[in-house]
């Protein structure tokens, strides 16, 4: 029983990691918390839908899911992001926060905001390992997210915009004496997050068979907390965020009920906040907003 | 006046109250998403003290506003060490919490709702917020509030002309709960019943875009933004649909061309020119 | 120095680093009321940082601060403030969106109750407004009072900073290079002003670079190289000690 929920809460863990990367990514290299990612999840998820009920394969449903958000984001980072460079960082926030609220109101007129099903099972099967018993849906999702972790990991630690992107991180301004073109760099960062926040909407709607216009706001506002629990400012917290978060949720529906989960989760960001600010694995300097 | 009409009034005022919460602690330089849970603190509360232990309507949202406020202070007082995205996080952190909290909180119904609730008149709601909206922009001339000016501008400066910025900052805090919590106490009273879905993050946002909207940096901003809010999608019936795209859009472009919001001090002063202060 | 006059600012043995460099080490300093007090030294002397430290924003490593006879090293700014010390900065910060009059009135917290500073200005506090119509009387700045102050000349600026300082009466003003980038008239404004705030009974400790100035103004100096204090003395001491010729010349050869 325990194992079983172990696994379980690994497979959210997963969509979850996926994510809080998404937004920890615009969030350290730009210092900008972008509040649209949680509803580029949701799209990501019915352009993956879409995908999958014309009968094509899933490999296709995670690329238009990721290619279509990715897309979406980059108009986020053009309008919600470009023009509010030198402003206050709360005020990029906020414009993010209006396409949030465009983007779910647009998925509710054209979905309709009652659950879209999906009929035929996409993977089937089950395997067995001793007591716990793991689906091909769940083994896909793990196996998707370390795949795009993986090769999140190659694209910022070993190619040049990855380079880039860390120069654009430690200092925007030096970046750009240095030629990085930082206004590139930006719409790849934007675009990257999207993409990443597109297939955790494909994998989750896979998973749950189902997909509605408030996941957004159900699943995709909690990895906000699951990105500060890895530490704002370092993009690689949240893949043990991630997994512990999504243990964590698990097992206090598990255990608790379903109904205290948000308060736990919620909870431990708060305390995460307040007491180690550059996260629970954060080295020991403190960053206490001080990007801001 | 149709009751259709008196119920729009109704949610006027009731976001305007919401939109001040916000306006009050965003004086200070500090953006709450989480007002929503103080609303929802004090919906709660005014409910239990008038369906179950019977106090008349004003003195039981006058002690929802006291504990929301002192919940506030409590809450503020750690959580304004962090600043900007930081605290905007850990509001909105809380407000998901109280959401939570009033889910499994089965004396109150838990995700059932509450009822029992009298109904309260539109000019019940209004002379609430109208007193809010004036006590805030008498506020306005008082030296507390050229302090709060000077601690939104530079916390460091404020500190070295003798200007303690926690207390500034965790009193605005206080009062902005205070203040949602008496929104939440007229909700409840005019709905005669809630459940803790009507206290989410959607509802903070509300109050957020009221003020972005009507101007940021004037009281009466919160009135003329709750009004756009409330009336807008009434006369743009065409849209009725997309009126929330409509909001988005419009909060985008507000933020694009005129970031203060509609109304600004420059604005009133020029409509009501011998009210220069 | 008359050793048997209580100090009105006295820093004792103070030390200040950061990740174990040495901004300051071992400053002991004091300024007697009334006496205007200068301290000089090259660039990254940790002349600054000594404001840093009395005024709060930085915490001394070790030693003490002491604003007559009390401690108040390990207060915060803003109580140090309300103490008795004021101070303006080298690169202006005056509060955006204020005017110059509305700059008189802030700088006078807790003149009156918490209930009271919640009415209108105009009821509440009578006095604070006679104070400030005074101080701008003072600094000569009627002309200007309903201006954005940052929307001032430059000078004028500096003015309003000192003005802001001195509003809440303090004891000590600090003052970071209040005649940085202006020219001699506007120079010998401040400097009558700062006699005439002396005569008045206030101390007055000052960073400047303008070696003229400090010259025909301190009572005494302190000169400061690598956070280290080099030699101290009156005006026409320290212009002849070799130490100080050294620090200034030597590495300007």
């Amino acid at each position: 029983m325990l194992i079983q929920q172990l696994v379980n809460g690994l497979t959210l863990g997963a969509v979850y990691t996926l994510i809080a990367l998404s937004f920890s990514l615009v969030m350290g290299i730009l210092g900008v918390l972008n509040l649209a990612i949680a509803e580029l999840f949701m799209l990501g998820g019915y352009f993956g839908f879409a995908v999958l009920m014309a009968q094509l394969p899933l490999p296709l449903a995670l690329i238009a899911g990721m290619a279509g958000a990715a897309l979406v984001a980059a108009i986020v980072e053009r309008i919600g992001y470009q023009p509010f460079r030198a402003a206050p960082v709360v005020t990029p926030m906020l414009s993010t926060l209006g396409f949030s609220i465009i983007l779910q109101n647009v998925a509710t007129n054209v979905w309709g905001s009652d659950p879209l099903q999906l009929t035929d099972e996409v993977l089937s099967g089950r395997f067995n390992i001793g007591p716990v018993s793991v689906s091909a849906i769940q083994l896909t999702v793990l196996g998707v997210t370390v795949l795009l972790v993986a090769l999140l990991a190659f694209l910022v630690q070993r190619t040049s915009i990855g380079r880039a992107l860390r120069a654009v991180a430690e200092n925007r301004d030096v970046a750009r004496l240095l030629g990085v073109p930082a206004g590139r760099i930006t719409l790849i960062a934007f675009m990257l997050s999207g993409a990443l926040a597109g297939a955790a909407g494909v994998l989750i709607g896979v998973h749950y068979a189902a997909i509605t216009p408030y996941i957004g706001v159900e699943i995709g506002l909690k990895a906000i907390a699951v990105m500060v629990v890895g530490g704002t400012t370092r993009i690689w917290g949240a893949l043990i965020a991630g997994p512990l978060m999504g243990v964590v949720e698990v097992m206090t529906v598990a255990y608790g009920g379903s109904q205290i989960r948000d308060f736990v989760v919620y909870g431990f960001m708060i305390l995460i906040l307040l007491l180690r600010p550059q996260g629970l694995l954060g080295g020991g300097r403190s960053d206490q907003g001080q990007r801001v | 006046m149709s009751v259709y009409d008196a119920g729009l009034l109704s949610d006027i005022g009731i976001l305007l109250l919401g939109a001040l919460s916000v306006y009050i602690i965003l004086a200070t330089g500090q953006l709450s998403l989480g007002n929503a849970g103080f609303m929802g603190i004090g919906a709660y509360l005014t409910s239990w003290l008038t369906v179950v232990a019977g106090l008349p309507i004003t003195a039981a949202l006058i002690v929802a506003a006291l504990v929301s406020g002192a919940i506030g202070v409590a809450v503020g007082f750690p959580a304004l060490r962090l600043k900007g995205i930081y605290l905007a996080m850990a509001t909105l952190g809380f407000g998901e919490m109280v959401r939570s909290f009033f889910q499994n909180f089965s004396a109150m119904g838990g995700s059932e709702g509450f009822h029992g609730m009298h109904h309260v008149s539109t000019g019940y709601i209004w002379t609430w917020a109208a007193i809010v909206l004036v006590l805030i922009m008498l506020i306005e001339a008082s030296p507390i509030w050229l302090e709060i000016r000077a601690v939104r501008d530079d916390e460091t400066a404020a500190g070295l002309v003798g200007l303690n910025p926690t207390e500034i900052k965790v009193g605005a805090f206080g009062c902005g709960a205070a203040v949602a919590a008496i929104a939440g106490g007229l909700f409840a009273h005019h709905h005669v019943y809630i459940e803790p879905g009507n206290f989410s993050f959607e509802r903070s946002i509300d109050f957020v875009l009221a003020v972005i909207l009507g101007g940021s940096t004037v009281a009466p901003g919160a009135l003329a933004g709750a009004v756009i809010l409330v009336v807008l999608p009434e006369y743009l019936r065409f849209l009725a649909d997309w009126r929330f795209a409509a909001f988005g859009a419009l909060l985008i472009g507000m933020l694009l061309v005129r970031r203060q919001g509609l109304l600004d001090r420059a604005l009133l002063r020029f409509a009501w020119p011998r009210s220069r202060a | 120095m008359n050793s048997t006059a209580p100090a009105r600012l006295k820093l004792d043995h103070v030390t200040k680093t950061f990740g174990g460099v040495h901004a300051l080490t071992d400053l002991s300093l004091q300024v007697a009321p009334g006496q205007i007090v200068g301290v000089i030294g090259p660039n990254g002397a940790g002349k600054t940082t000594t404001f840093n430290v009395i005024t709060g924003a930085y915490r001394a490593t070790s030693g003490s601060v002491l604003l007559d006879g009390h401690d108040v090293t390990a207060e915060p700014s803003h109580r140090i403030a309300r103490a008795g010390i004021m101070r303006t900065f080298q690169n202006i910060r005056l509060f955006s969106d204020m005017s110059v009059w509305e700059h008189l009135l802030v700088a006078q917290p807790h003149a009156g109750s918490f209930a009271r500073r919640l009415l209108p200005t105009r009821f509440s506090n009578p006095k604070a407004i006679e104070r400030a119509e005074e101080v701008l009387e003072f600094f000569a700045l009627g002309d200007v009072r309903n201006r954005l102050a940052r929307s001032l000349p430059y000078g004028l600026q500096r003015k309003v900073e000192m003005a802001r300082a001195v509003t809440a009466r303090p004891k000590l003003l600090l003052l970071d290079e209040p005649v940085a980038g202006m020219n001699h008239d506007e120079a010998e404004t401040i400097r009558s002003l700062m006699l005439r705030l002396r005569q008045d009974g206030l101390s007055i400790l000052l960073i400047e670079h303008d070696m003229a100035f400090v010259m025909n103004l301190c009572d005494h100096l302190y000169v400061l190289d690598f956070g280290v204090l080099i030699a101290q003395g009156r005006p026409e001491e320290i212009r002849l000690n070799p130490a100080v010729l050294d620090a200034y010349l030597g590495r300007a050869a």
